[in-house]
């Protein structure tokens, strides 16, 4: 009895030493990241490959999904205004809903699953492949050239993938309730525009779609390097890419919501 | 894939991603009502400011004139002193009246000025002295009571 109790001990202590380590190595390959990107920005048509392979590839899931995602929200807010008579309000309440909230979680969780994963695999199909080593026997550091541009192109390009699914998904919301249904127009406009503030939404949601796009492309990144370098540990880190990024995309987006929209009116 | 190809789609989704956020900001927020007019400081102290919040429209006649920057409480006077930012392109009478609205039933609360009929104006910094103070629905009822309690006091 007291060896099983001792056996468990071993275990979490096991379990605790392996994750500190592993958070350690990832902060040291973000810094790494982060010393290393000067080179990536003295030869910016690496970002540009890489922003058409993460931003332009990822725009037609992202602006199709803004707009159902706008659409649902007219109808659906809608049903519920009209009972009390203030349909006009579905504008503010299809705005603020996606420039604060939808816009930035959901187009980050789709980038993650359409973008990080693409990433992971990449890189860890190319550790597997000892293109990687490759690299390195040839004085080119991989961080450098293969790292850093990607971690950038994903930080620039999701803040432009959110703002165009937040517009794409009003659009969407203004089809439903003014063309389809018939809401006023005039006041569809005023009313959003009498309650989205520019500095207090807009930024701040443009602000979260930046510390996702972080997020999720150090996630991707790191796993991808990590990856052990078989077909089952390529597959397995890409899962864990798609896993761990939606779990941190939700759980800054709670910290970042208790921030910025609580304590101000 | 030719670079000069790739080169114009990221251009493109680029520029795309710059449009969509300036559609947000200029079409859905608020940023083109911003105006960069100047704006003067009136100060108006209410006995109960009943729901009323910072940034709550200032409207005079109805037109939006200036918004609420700040509610301090005095702990002199025992009143709440609203500082509220006005358009220096409107200039209000010295003894204009100031009070608490509601816009419709449940809506938000704003302040109201009505003007009066001095000929000074009033500059930055300036206090209303006239105001008004929300409508408490709790104080309304109770007037109502004593009204109809005194009524029947006086049947008698």
């Amino acid at each position: 009895m007291p060896r099983r109790i001792v056996t468990a001990i071993r275990g979490v202590g096991h379990r605790a030493i392996d994750g500190t380590w592993r958070l350690g190595y990832a902060s040291r390959f973000f810094v790494l990241t982060l010393l290393k990107s000067a080179t990536a920005f003295r030869r910016p048509h690496l970002i540009i490959r890489e922003l058409y392979f993460t931003g332009v590839m990822s725009l037609i899931i992202i602006l199709v999904s803004g707009l159902f995602v706008g659409m649902v929200l007219g109808l659906q807010g809608y049903e519920t205004l009209q009972k009390y008579g203030s349909e006009a309000a579905v504008g503010t309440l299809v705005a603020l809903s996606l420039v604060r909230e939808l816009g930035p979680v959901v187009a980050a969780l789709l980038f993650a699953s359409r973008a990080g994963s693409a990433i992971t695999a990449e890189i860890g199909l190319m550790k597997a492949t000892e293109q990687l080593a490759a690299m390195e026997m040839m004085a080119v550091d991989p961080i450098a050239r293969v790292v850093a541009p990607r971690f950038w192109a994903g930080i620039m390009s999701m803040p432009l993938l959110a703002a165009m699914f937040s517009a794409m998904g009003i659009f969407g919301g203004y089809l439903v309730t003014v063309v389809l249904i018939g809401v006023d127009e005039g006041s569809f406009w005023s009313q959003m525009q009498s309650s989205v503030d520019f500095q207090h939404d807009i930024v701040n949601g443009v602000i979260k779609t930046c510390v996702f796009g972080v997020a999720v492309t150090a996630i991707a990144l790191f796993e991808g390097y990590d990856a052990p370098p078989t077909a089952e540990g390529v597959s397995g880190a890409t899962t864990r890419t798609v896993v761990t990024s939606s779990l941190a995309i939700l759980g800054l987006d709670f910290i970042l919501t208790a921030f910025m929209f609580t304590g101000v009116n | 894939m030719q670079r000069t190809t790739m080169d114009l789609w990221v251009g493109i989704f680029v520029l795309a991603g710059i449009g969509a956020l300036l559609v947000l900001a200029l079409k859905v927020g608020n940023l083109s009502t911003y105006s960069a007019e100047k704006s003067y400081v009136l100060i108006g102290s209410f006995e109960n400011i009943g729901g009323l919040k910072p940034k709550a429209p200032v409207k005079s006649a109805g037109v939006v004139v200036g918004r609420v920057t700040a509610i301090q409480f005095n702990p002199k006077s025992f009143d709440a002193e609203v500082t509220m930012s006005v358009d220096s392109r409107y200039q209000f009478p010295r003894d204009t009246f100031a009070s608490i609205l509601t816009a419709g039933l449940l809506g938000e609360q704003y302040i109201g000025l009505a003007a009066g009929g001095d000929e000074v104006s009033l500059k930055s910094g300036d206090k209303i002295t006239k105001t008004n103070s929300a409508v408490v629905l709790e104080t309304l009822i109770s007037q109502f009571m004593f009204n109809k309690a005194a009524e029947g006091d006086a049947k008698k």
